[in-house]
């Protein structure tokens, strides 16, 4: 005997068992669970970008700008709170670091999605609609790629002053290059993939074969460029920073306290250690998660 | 081959064009400039040093006049060491920074070919693990942060390198030590990352697998035939290496005090020292231009399906 169904509890059966497969994605995340490496990363880093933002509120008891003049260069102590002691000019270097890893976080995020928007876009309009203009767009890239490009960040910070957001769009224009290259490539061959003519051959929609198969695979590789990115846009910063040219005093950034900390590091190791190790940790993390997403999305090396 | 090396070289003029222009213009942007004093001085002598170095002209005639000036290999003379040319500033910090990127280049592409072939050939072993981790540590640790904790360690706290200067006769070449160590670290670990991925691809490959079948020893297999496949994707990264050590030599050579040219091009710019911040970017793009074009020749004398003489 055949029960009739009604269309709308097809409906929800049919939804349901589309439910039950699992995607792309669930496996990706399956996989990235299961590696302990980013796991371990992802919780440290959460502590350490929950800390940073208790850092930029001032939570804790020392201000990062307060000065006690009878406290200079004190290593780390329990007395009047200093747990990781005073830099040479007697402010609180935990105070410093947490506003420092939080500005480094910001500018490593900005950054990033400044160079997401210009590579998405050049390397998506190279793909799409190839031939003579992808050549030109593609060979520009090359260019640029082997330029030294620090030499014209330093020249733009110089021009337009030390301001933090000009920090932010000159190094995400600087870094869309890979970005760019990675979308063309994933546009490119995605064109003339046997599943989207097959998709296309059924009469799905344009917008459901964009949605469907060009968006998520599209995605998982700048996903993973995206994760990597931050760390070396964080780099960037504290290249900067440390040449003298990063955020300006009294705000400062992890790269900045680094280059105090070196500058001071025989009168007071802990003022280099502690932003050192900091970054250190923080550029582990994110190595670590960007490594553990890159194998959860496309397992082909392992 | 010859007539790539020609197209390249000839695309290589227009591109240091661009270069030069948008530097120049850029810094002529740039409020403030070199005989800005902390105390003004009279306007009269400001008026006569401005013409004197041709700076009361419009932007595009000093352009202008500064390229060809630039084809007779005129640099210039620098606007802040009064008594020097930018040549003669550049000919003495150059050979230093030479040395040092040439030297931790050499490093970098010798271990990191090892180490990622060693791991590779290991893959999932201890071995493969803890160069992994090695280049794990390499990529997370930038040199602004390993120079200094270097020079604490090995230099302050055990005072087995010099830390900073370079001063040859008193040290000899072990002051090269730690500015090399600190420079190559990061390249070694990208280039055992990328060795690593290049060579497993290669050793699961067809015709390496057809070597074997024939009776080939395993280390003539690995040597003649995957080494060669496997060190083509190195060959096209070495010209964004050499950028990268471009950019590493500014941080090591202020961190070591070394008196290269990267050491001079902070400070000219911030003082608006016009000649040398150009004399300083048109060698380094020159340098990376040329490296970027060996290093293509290399790929394709290594890769006999790429081919430039069509």
């Amino acid at each position: 005997m055949t029960t009739i169904v009604n269309p709308k509890e097809k409906e929800e059966m049919l939804s349901k068992a589309a439910v039950q497969g699992r995607s792309l994605w669930d496996d990706a995340r399956i996989r990235l669970f299961r590696n302990k490496a980013a796991v371990t990363s992802m919780i440290i880093l959460g502590i350490l970008v929950v800390l940073a933002i208790l850092g930029q509120l001032g939570v804790w008891v020392h201000d990062y700008d307060t000065i006690y003049r009878d406290r200079v260069s004190q290593p780390p102590t329990l007395e009047n709170w200093h747990l990781l002691g005073t830099d040479a000019q007697g402010r609180d270097l935990l105070a410093r670091t947490l506003v420092g890893l939080g500005v480094s976080l910001m500018v490593g995020i900005v950054a990033t999605v400044v160079s997401l928007l210009i590579g998405v876009t050049w390397g998506a309009i190279a793909g799409f609609v190839g031939g003579r203009t992808d050549q030109l767009m593609m060979r520009f890239v090359d260019i640029l790629y082997s330029l030294p490009f620090i030499f014209f960040v330093i020249i733009l910070m110089v021009v337009f002053g030390r301001n933090i957001i000009l920090i932010f769009v000159a190094i995400g224009a600087v870094e869309w290059l890979t970005m760019a290259r990675i979308v063309r490539g994933q546009t490119l061959a995605l064109k003339g993939m046997e599943f989207v003519e097959a998709a296309e051959a059924a009469g799905v929609s344009q917008w459901m074969i964009i949605r469907r198969h060009i968006i998520p695979n599209v995605l998982g590789p700048v996903v993973v460029y995206v994760t990597l990115m931050i760390p070396v846009v964080i780099l960037a910063e504290s290249f900067l920073s440390f040449l003298g040219l990063g955020v300006q005093e009294p705000l400062t950034s992890l790269g900045r306290l680094i280059s105090t900390g070196a500058q001071d590091m025989e009168v007071a190791p802990w003022t280099l250690i502690v932003p050192a190790v900091t970054m250190m940790v923080t550029l582990f993390c994110l190595n670590f998660i960007g490594d553990g997403l890159r194998d959860a999305i496309d397992p082909k090396d392992r | 081959m010859f007539a790539f090396v020609l197209r390249r070289l000839l695309v290589a003029i227009p591109t240091i064009i661009v270069i030069t222009a948008v530097a120049f213009f850029m810094m002529k942007v740039a409020p403030g400039g070199p005989f800005d004093l902390e105390r003004p001085m009279p306007e009269e002598i400001r008026e006569r040093l401005l013409a004197e170095y041709g700076l009361d002209q419009p932007v595009w005639k000093q352009y202008i006049d500064y390229m060809a000036g630039l084809v007779q290999g005129d640099f210039g003379p620098s606007l802040k060491f009064l008594d020097k040319d930018v040549a003669e500033l550049i000919g003495e910090g150059l050979p230093v920074s030479l040395m040092i990127g040439a030297l931790a280049m050499l490093v970098a592409v010798v271990l990191g070919t090892f180490l990622g072939a060693i791991a590779a050939l290991r893959q999932n072993t201890s071995g493969d693990f803890a160069v992994m981790s090695f280049a794990m540590i390499g990529v997370s640790i930038p040199p602004l942060v390993m120079g200094p904790i270097l020079a604490l360690v090995l230099g302050v706290y055990m005072g087995i390198f010099p830390t900073g200067g370079l001063n040859f006769s008193r040290y000899g070449l072990s002051v090269l030590v730690l500015p090399v160590i600190t420079l190559a670290l990061p390249q070694i670990a990208i280039i055992a990352r990328l060795m690593r991925a290049s060579m497993i691809e290669v050793i699961r490959s067809n015709y390496i697998r057809t070597a074997r079948a024939k009776g080939l020893s395993a280390s003539a297999v690995i040597v003649r035939h995957a080494l060669r496949a496997a060190v083509l994707p190195l060959v096209s990264y070495l010209g964004p290496a050499s950028a990268a050590v471009i950019s590493g030599s500014l941080v090591i050579e202020r961190v070591f005090q070394l008196p290269g040219m990267g050491a001079y091009f902070v400070d000219a710019a911030l003082q608006r020292d016009y000649t040398l911040v150009m004399g300083v970017v048109v060698v380094y793009a020159t340098l990376i231009i040329v490296l970027n074009l060996i290093a293509d020749l290399i790929y394709s004398v290594l890769n006999p399906r790429v081919s430039y003489d069509s």
